[in-house]
């Protein structure tokens, strides 16, 4: 049993020095074709833009572990920016707002736990149903109307500094180290593991499936809420449509990261990296001002890609039950 | 014994739709009742046949869709391909000034997205939801870079007549759903290949086991939802009288709800075609009548997906109950 649990990490070690090379030659391709790729300011700017695929991507890595998918989180985003926004602004209270944020966030992700523990819906159609109803919620709450100009400290976390470096950056590696953690190292996160891995075993040794499966969609959904208030603090204005662009992304970051679909496989970190790959290869394409209108195709190709890849050197045997 | 495998399931499956028939035609029911009450101009003739017209493009692409969600698959990428389509139609037009060459350009788009989707699904054996998720960026991608975010216009006026003209006094886009159903049905109920669907959704391994190519045929599937798409892109166009890179953004979820609320199950080769249609006409009738209460169209969506949950929530007490 110690045996086959070094080998798993190796081979996750393994799959994530892969795309940490990827990543350092995606740099210098960078950096030789663009003389603004190797400025500080370009670098703080892609930590940054990682930083807010991350954090939904984190989230999202535990929901993937278990073989589940939550589609709603972009949509998520928009509906706990635009509500903690209408918060701040009523109460003035940036406090009141976080917790609104988040509150709405982990309410959507527990709805969606809900529906694929109580109700059986395939995780995939609950949550894009979900999607689209917490997007139809948004637009009417919001009706056509921008909320902006929020509180100095409250914008702090979006696009304040410590030290040269962006807050967003220092979140991200806190959650990082945390979601790590709470994945490898304690008895909630190997359980996770386990139903991903092996949905049977796990059933069989007494781990209650269910009550993990709402908890990955609640953290999921937290996440999604955490992530809103970045973007709410960063961009100082909420619309109805911030969320439309996100899901692909962080689904990508994930999968690109080296997250299996099938569940059981994965890491935190390599989602960091997976979010880091995906945010330099947009950067590059902006450096090189290739239209935005490039970026969707682009991120849906490396989607299919990164699953493709992922599953050739795995063999199939970790690719099919 | 293979084959009375794969004959078994449409048996089993006949049983399952006769216990769904009231769900669906109880909503139906219930929302003309309520709509009737509510607003005056629901009832008449003119508006009930207007509802018949808006849902004959959504019927086309349901029906597609109930095929690849038999076969336990999804196809996110449809109201994508249906933008991208649309825009290829209208520029094809342009161009060339002939509808046949219009249609062909779009056809031909709508088989080469089917086929990738399905080749990437039963050869590749990445999961739909994810493939599909993925080629929805890439058409929508293709539908920016080609109209660089722009609307085409200018199109001769007789593009109308897919969607306004009128062949015996029946509107004419009503009359290609119809068609579409009734190919659909022959496809799904008379032939192999629609035992072969139900079979893939139910039991892959004794279809292969009974010789049969399950990729090709998984393939051939979402190559009919590429040709759906392309069927109705010179409906959409002449609906809109232009072509614009978002114009059925979202319109998969349409479609997937009313097969959902039709009864086809996302689990094991159910499926009921008719009840797509009726699951069709109940988000026409939804829609138009919070239309005409001046609901906003995104508060629509989200009382789509309220009675989707409905409906799954019933079927799921119902296979309990079983």
């Amino acid at each position: 049993m110690p045996m086959a649990r070094r080998l798993v990490i190796s081979h996750d070690v393994l799959q994530v020095v892969y795309r940490l090379i990827a990543v350092g030659i995606l740099c210098a391709g960078l950096a030789l074709l663009s003389d603004s790729f190797l400025t500080i300011n370009n670098i703080v700017n892609v930590l940054r833009q990682a930083s807010l695929v991350f954090f939904m991507a984190s989230g999202l890595t535990l929901v993937i572990l278990t073989a589940n998918l939550d589609l709603s989180v972009g949509a998520n985003v928009a509906l706990s920016a635009c509500i903690a926004a209408s918060v701040i602004k009523a109460t003035g209270s940036p406090w009141l707002g976080f917790l609104v944020g988040i509150g709405t966030g982990s309410l959507v992700g527990l709805v969606n736990g809900l529906m694929v523990t109580g109700m059986r819906i395939p995780s995939f159609i609950a949550t894009y149903g979900m999607l689209w109803v917490a997007q139809g919620i948004t637009y009417w709450y919001m009706a056509g109307e921008t909320i902006h100009g929020f509180p100095p400290e409250f914008r702090a976390i979006g696009s304040g500094y410590f030290l040269g470096i962006p807050i967003p950056v220092y979140l991200m590696a806190v959650f990082l180290a945390l979601g790590s953690f709470f994945a490898k190292r304690t008895t909630y996160g190997q359980q996770i593991y386990a139903i991903g891995g092996n949905p049977v075993a796990a059933r069989l040794s007494g781990i209650p499936g269910n009550r993990r499966l709402v908890l990955v969609f609640v953290v999921s959904g937290a996440m999604a809420g955490l992530a809103s208030l970045i973007f709410l603090a960063r961009l100082n204005s909420a619309e109805g449509d911030i969320g439309d662009a996100l899901t692909l992304p962080a689904i990508a970051a994930v999968l690109i990261g080296g997250t299996s679909l099938f569940g059981g496989i994965g890491t935190m970190f390599g989602t960091f990296v997976g979010a880091l790959l995906l945010t330099l290869i947009l950067n590059g394409m902006n450096l090189l001002a290739v239209s935005a209108s490039w970026q969707p195709l682009v991120t849906g190709v490396i989607l299919i890609a990164a699953v493709w890849l992922d599953m050739k050197t795995r063999g199939e045997s970790a690719a099919r039950v | 014994m293979t084959d009375t495998t794969i004959l078994d399931r449409p048996k089993k499956a006949r049983l399952t739709w006769i216990a769904r028939v009231p769900g669906v035609a109880v909503m139906l029911v219930v929302l003309l009742a309520l709509f009737g009450v509510m607003s005056p101009g629901f009832g008449t003739s003119a508006n009930l046949s207007n509802v018949l017209v808006q849902s004959a493009i959504l019927l086309i692409i349901a029906l597609a869709m109930t095929l690849i969600i038999m076969t336990e698959g999804i196809d996110l990428s449809m109201g994508a391909l249906l933008t991208l389509a649309t825009i290829i139609y209208a520029a094809t037009l342009l161009a060339s000034g002939s509808f046949v060459m219009a249609l062909a350009a779009a056809l031909a788009l709508g088989i080469a997205f089917g086929f990738l989707n399905g080749w990437l699904i039963a050869v590749a054996d990445i999961p739909p939801f994810v493939t599909t998720l993925g080629t929805l960026g890439v058409a929508q991608g293709l539908s920016l870079i080609v109209t660089d975010g722009q609307s085409i216009v200018g199109l001769p006026r007789s593009v109308q007549f897919a969607y306004a003209g009128t062949v015996l006094g029946i509107p004419f886009p009503v009359i290609v759903a119809v068609v579409c159903y009734f190919l659909c049905y022959w496809l799904l109920y008379q032939t192999r290949f629609g035992i072969g669907i139900s079979a893939l959704g139910g039991n892959r391994e004794a279809l292969r086991q009974a010789g049969v190519n399950d990729k090709l045929m998984l393939i051939a599937v979402y190559v009919l939802g590429g040709v759906a798409a392309a069927i109705a892109a010179p409906l959409l166009c002449a609906r809109m009288n232009s072509a614009h890179p978002t114009a059925a953004i979202g319109m998969e979820f349409d479609a997937i709800a009313a097969v959902a609320l039709g009864g086809t199950q996302f689990e094991r080769g159910n499926g009921w075609l008719f009840g797509t249609v009726l699951g069709v006409i109940t988000i026409g009738v939804l829609r138009n009548g919070l239309n005409l209460l001046a609901v906003p169209s995104s508060v629509q969506v989200a009382c789509v997906g309220f009675l989707v949950i409905v409906a799954l929530f019933l079927d799921g007490l119902r296979s309990k109950g079983t």
